[in-house]
């Protein structure tokens, strides 16, 4: 009888580690399904979603001439409604020349500094959250479909081992909320299952828009955890992994998320 | 770049009642934020709002601190003749923005 009770209580203790696991893809849902309605409200109406006013100044951007060049987005890449159709949804994408996956941030910055010959634009930056957003934009309603193959596969492991891998002075791991108590509430907010579907998103509570890295950083200092910096390759691989995560969900720039 | 949308609909019956959106882009900064070292943040915010329908205001609107950052105001008018809407947004530092809408009432 002892025995029994005693190996029960080890099994519960090993499922208690093990977690819940990955979320069954039927089971999936969107930080949006998660709202208040009247949140939902702001985000489906471009009259009245404040991240459409990023997604214009990105568009200004887009058709500006910039740097020694002389070149705008616009001269190379065209009309952005078809050209960046799709594409925000396949990143983090791998680039050969760095020979590791790189951000849709990364990537307009190289664009900039090889093509446009213009200094990169800091992380969190206005006209580069504003450039990021418009490129986003243009993928709405599109499946996630970021790439997993041979050479970004080592890539989808660290980002899927950093998600899972308990840190900070709180002990916490990302899935211990986003994969085993997700729809419950943690203080007064329900915890979302962590689908990165609307970057650069609204955040009610930041007054304006910001990237997944910023959001990535929040979490992290409510976890008391050391947070990698913005753009490190800590957060592109741990942005592939939650891309793959919510592979074939929708895109939804710019969200609004409270 | 100081930004404003509005939306409102192209063409009505007389007498309709529209609803109009605005959203100005604004940091609506209150005035009793502190920097990290303690030195109080200036307030910043847009003070008034302004609609008028061929030249006859329909809406005006007072803002003060603690208004979220980029305001969504949405309010009705009656459709009483084809014209303009103007749009005027004045506040703290010298902020104006202006934006016309056109309708047609038929």
């Amino acid at each position: 009888m002892s025995l029994r009770v005693a190996l029960l209580f080890a099994a519960f203790l090993l499922s208690a580690g093990l977690g819940a696991g990955e979320i069954p893809l039927s089971e999936r849902r969107s930080g949006y399904d998660l709202m208040a309605r009247e949140t939902r409200a702001i985000q489906d109406d471009d009259a009245t979603n404040p991240g459409m006013l990023w997604v214009l100044d990105g568009e200004t951007l887009w058709n500006r001439k910039a740097g020694a060049a002389g070149q705008a987005c616009a001269d190379c890449h065209g009309d952005a409604r078809a050209s960046m159709k799709g594409v925000a949804a396949r990143y983090p994408a791998f680039d050969a020349a760095r020979g590791r996956p790189v951000s849709l941030e990364q990537r307009i910055n190289s664009c900039r500094v090889d093509r446009q010959k213009t200094p990169p634009l800091a992380y969190e930056s206005k006209d580069l959250l504003a450039l990021t957003a418009y490129v986003a934009r243009q993928s709405r309603g599109l499946p996630i479909a970021v790439t997993i193959d041979s050479r970004t596969k080592p890539f989808l492991e660290a980002g899927r081992e950093a998600f899972q891998r308990r840190q900070g002075q709180l002990n916490l791991a990302c899935a211990m909320c986003h994969d085993d108590n997700w729809g419950k509430h943690l203080a007064g907010s329900v915890i979302p299952q962590a689908h990165p579907t609307g970057y650069p998103i609204y955040r009610l509570e930041w007054q304006g828009l910001g990237s997944l890295g910023r959001r990535l950083r929040n979490c992290l200092a409510g976890m008391r955890a050391q947070a990698p910096e913005l753009g490190s390759e800590e957060f592109v691989d741990l942005e592939l992994y939650l891309m793959w995560r919510a592979r074939e969900m929708k895109v939804e720039t710019p969200a609004v998320r409270p | 770049m100081a930004r404003a949308v509005v939306t409102v609909p192209a063409q009505a019956k007389r007498g309709e009642i529209i609803e109009i959106k605005t959203l100005a882009q604004h940091a609506m900064e209150t005035g009793f934020r502190r920097t990290q070292t303690g030195e109080l943040i200036p307030r910043d915010i847009i003070r008034t709002f302004r609609c008028t329908y061929n030249g006859v205001e329909v809406c005006r609107v007072d803002l003060h601190p603690a208004i979220a950052a980029n305001p969504l105001i949405a309010f009705t008018t009656v459709a009483t003749e084809s014209g303009t809407l103007s749009f005027q947004w004045a506040g703290d530092n010298g902020y104006t923005v202006t934006e016309i809408a056109p309708i047609r009432v038929e």
